[in-house]
């Protein structure tokens, strides 16, 4: 059990881009907390190495870069084709940008007529002979600020399309710092197809510029390359790289994780939304934007007493409430007594379709469409609503452990359960709540009740684990192992509910009443 | 009140009156010599001969890094041109070099009178009709010309 929460981790260990950058505790050092508890139990060991050999459905392969793994990358690349072509490295790395960094593509066609593919990336013949320089001229008008006196300092690149210096770096200062361009800027001269070359930029551009051209280049490698993505979290410098094409995305949903543990989607670059498709994703997130009004009410943060109408907010995430007027104890989502959930949580996931009387009616069966799209919306706002509110509660409890332990003897590594048991919260209802969307499309067949059953599962394992979340902090310690098993059920779950609808989605038995486009 | 006009504005504006381009003519305005009255004619043989059309030409301060901002006021029944005077034309927009002029732009403009490009279209509902009934279209633009452009 242990080695699936590990094996997990390693994958996508975080919910989003939310991740509070710098946590006091690595989100390693919790899962190593885990693992020390059970990790003298040998039967667990052995059943580790074996499930860490065979991948998990819903895995994909990728490598995570640096900045630095990028560049060397394109350097390596460029000696090498700058070798076979027999050109120097500048022209070589304009003619790879032209080709968009397509080796094979280039050699055939430079093999096949060199002088059409020099000509066609804007390069002269001749860029080899020369290199580019400042020229002082005296019988001169400069084209673009019409300058004409003597001793005019000038630039231009073989295409002999010859400005002024200052114009020459204006016209690159503007390409680079407005237009956010870098490996196809072109000559200034009307109609001249000459690619500005690395040479001419270093004399031309000023330092300020440089760091942010060769970004830039950066930035175009990687856009070029369909194998590439950058991390998509702000700031963030990785690039992930991966196998799964666009074609394969309506059967993999290619989750990675960039070396700063941001977990997102290499099909969409959206946060990780595991387990629904892409294509489903967008449909989703583009019918919240335009039912928006509707839906909106539904996930405000207040609610009536189903038994005495007292107003009741939700304070955390946990679904579980409890009036404090007449004490009646509720389920946030669909209102029914708690005391039914306890055993079967009853059909909270489901939504049970209206008999067929009703459709009958036109209208309401328009009604009855809306309202089972909030039935589906509601519970994907609540799970996302749930995972902020769970997660602003981890942080209240964070900071009086804290306290806490300054005043009594407890160690820091303790609590660390705490981190482990929010970070799960956080990975499973973000699946949760795209469980929902899923749902939402999912058409009835013999696979659709065991997800339901997992979703059921799932659910039930993170609302228990969030309710201990409320307790009172000095209660915590007490409950440490206790804690800990309820996280490792619900990273159990999560497993098993992404390893089901991954599996499906990859052999095509889920059937959609939409068209994946 | 503004910074001194650069040498190649002024430089571009003496040329334009005293080689003015035929059947083109901008003039500056008084209190602003980067807004320009532009008057362009209608190309011979094209469905708006006859018509001398109105634009507005504005030189921003990044000019000429920058295009020149220009718009038809005429209106006018054309595939590249909406209905806002806004005209779809690649000089102005990704292929503008610094070394173009005024003069230049102005030249293309009249030239896209003569061709319209219904395939890079900027008003969908003309480019329409001008692919699918272009006897028509070419017969609601010549109704435009009598009705909106100025007589040449
Ligand atoms: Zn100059
Ligand atoms: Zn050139
Ligand atoms: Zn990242
Ligand atoms: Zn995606
Ligand atoms: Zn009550
Ligand atoms: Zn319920």
């Amino acid at each position: 059990m242990d080695s699936d929460i590990e094996d997990f981790n390693s994958v996508a260990s975080s919910d989003g881009f939310v991740e509070d950058g710098g946590s006091s505790f690595g989100g390693d050092d919790s899962d190593v907390q885990i693992d020390d508890d059970f990790g003298d139990d040998a039967a667990f060991e052995t059943q580790e190495k074996d499930l860490k050999a065979k991948k998990k459905h819903f895995e994909v392969d990728f490598s995570v870069y640096s900045p630095q793994d990028i560049q060397d990358q394109q350097d390596k690349q460029v000696d090498e084709v700058a070798g076979l072509l027999e050109q120097p490295k500048e022209s070589t790395a304009i003619l790879l940008r032209y080709f968009r960094w397509n080796k094979e593509r280039l050699i055939e066609q430079y093999m096949d007529n060199q002088e059409e593919v020099l000509s066609k990336a804007g390069l002269g013949q001749d860029m080899t002979t020369s290199p580019p320089r400042i020229e002082i001229k005296d019988d001169f008008m400069c084209d673009i600020c019409c300058e004409d006196g003597p001793g005019l300092e000038t630039f231009a690149m073989k295409c002999e399309h010859r400005f002024c210096t200052d114009c020459y770096r204006q016209y690159l200062a503007q390409k680079i710092k407005e237009e956010g361009e870098a490996a196809r800027i072109k000559c200034p001269g009307d109609g001249c197809n000459s690619i500005v070359d690395s040479k001419s930029l270093d004399l031309m551009v000023t330092p300020d510029l440089t760091d942010r051209y060769h970004e830039l280049l950066m930035r175009t490698y990687v856009d070029d390359k369909e194998s590439l993505k950058w991390c998509p979290a702000p700031n963030c410098v990785y690039a992930v790289e991966c196998g799964v094409k666009k074609r394969d995305l309506n059967r993999i949903v290619p989750t990675v994780t960039c070396d700063a543990k941001h977990g997102f989607c290499f099909g969409c670059t959206l946060a990780d939304h595991q387990p629904c498709p892409c294509s489903l994703v967008k449909k989703w997130l583009k019918k919240c934007e335009d039912d928006s009004e509707t839906a909106n009410w539904i996930s405000a943060n207040t609610k009536e007493c189903p038994k005495c109408g007292s107003t009741i907010e939700k304070n955390g995430g946990c679904n579980h409430m409890t009036c404090r007027k007449c004490r009646n104890e509720f389920c946030w989502m669909c209102m029914g007594l708690w005391s039914e959930h306890g055993t079967s949580w009853y059909n909270c996931n489901r939504y049970e379709e209206k008999s067929g009387t009703e459709a009958r009616d036109s209208q309401a069966k328009s009604r009855q469409s809306l309202e089972r799209y909030l039935h589906y919306y509601n519970r994907y706002a609540n799970h996302e609503q749930s995972a902020k509110l769970d997660k602003d509660i981890f942080h209240k409890t964070e900071k009086k452990m804290t306290l806490l332990q300054s005043s009594s003897n407890m160690s820091w590594i303790e609590v660390q359960f705490l981190e482990s048991a929010s970070k799960a919260l956080q990975q499973c209802r973000q699946t949760l709540k795209w469980t929902y969307a899923f749902a939402y499309y999912l058409a009835r067949n013999n696979q659709t009740e065991i997800f339901e059953d997992n979703q059921k599962d799932l659910e039930m394992a993170v609302e228990n684990l969030s309710e201990m979340f409320e307790k009172q902090p000095d209660q915590l310690a007490g409950l440490k192992v206790q804690m800990m098993d309820k996280t490792a059920y619900c990273n159990q779950r999560h497993i098993i509910l992404l390893d089901d609808t991954a599996k499906n989605l990859k052999e095509e038995n889920w059937q959609f009443n939409t068209t994946l486009s | 009140m503004s910074a001194p006009l650069p040498k190649r504005i002024i430089k571009e504006t003496e040329r334009l009156q005293n080689e003015p381009v035929p059947g083109i003519s901008a003039e500056p305005h008084e209190e602003n010599a980067r807004y320009f009255d532009v008057w362009v004619d209608g190309p011979d043989g094209s469905c708006y001969e006859g018509g001398k059309f109105n634009l507005e030409l504005f030189l921003p301060d990044d000019y000429p890094m920058c295009p020149p901002r220009i718009r038809f006021l005429t209106r006018i029944y054309h595939p590249n041109i909406d209905r806002l005077g806004r005209i779809c034309l690649d000089v102005l927009k990704n292929n503008w070099s610094p070394a173009l002029q005024i003069r230049t732009i102005l030249l293309s403009i009249q030239a896209l009178l003569g061709a319209p490009n219904p395939e890079d279209p900027l008003n969908e509902a003309v480019a329409k009709q001008w692919k699918e009934n272009q006897p028509e279209a070419i017969k609601t633009a010549r109704e435009w010309t009598q009705l909106y452009a100025q007589k040449k």
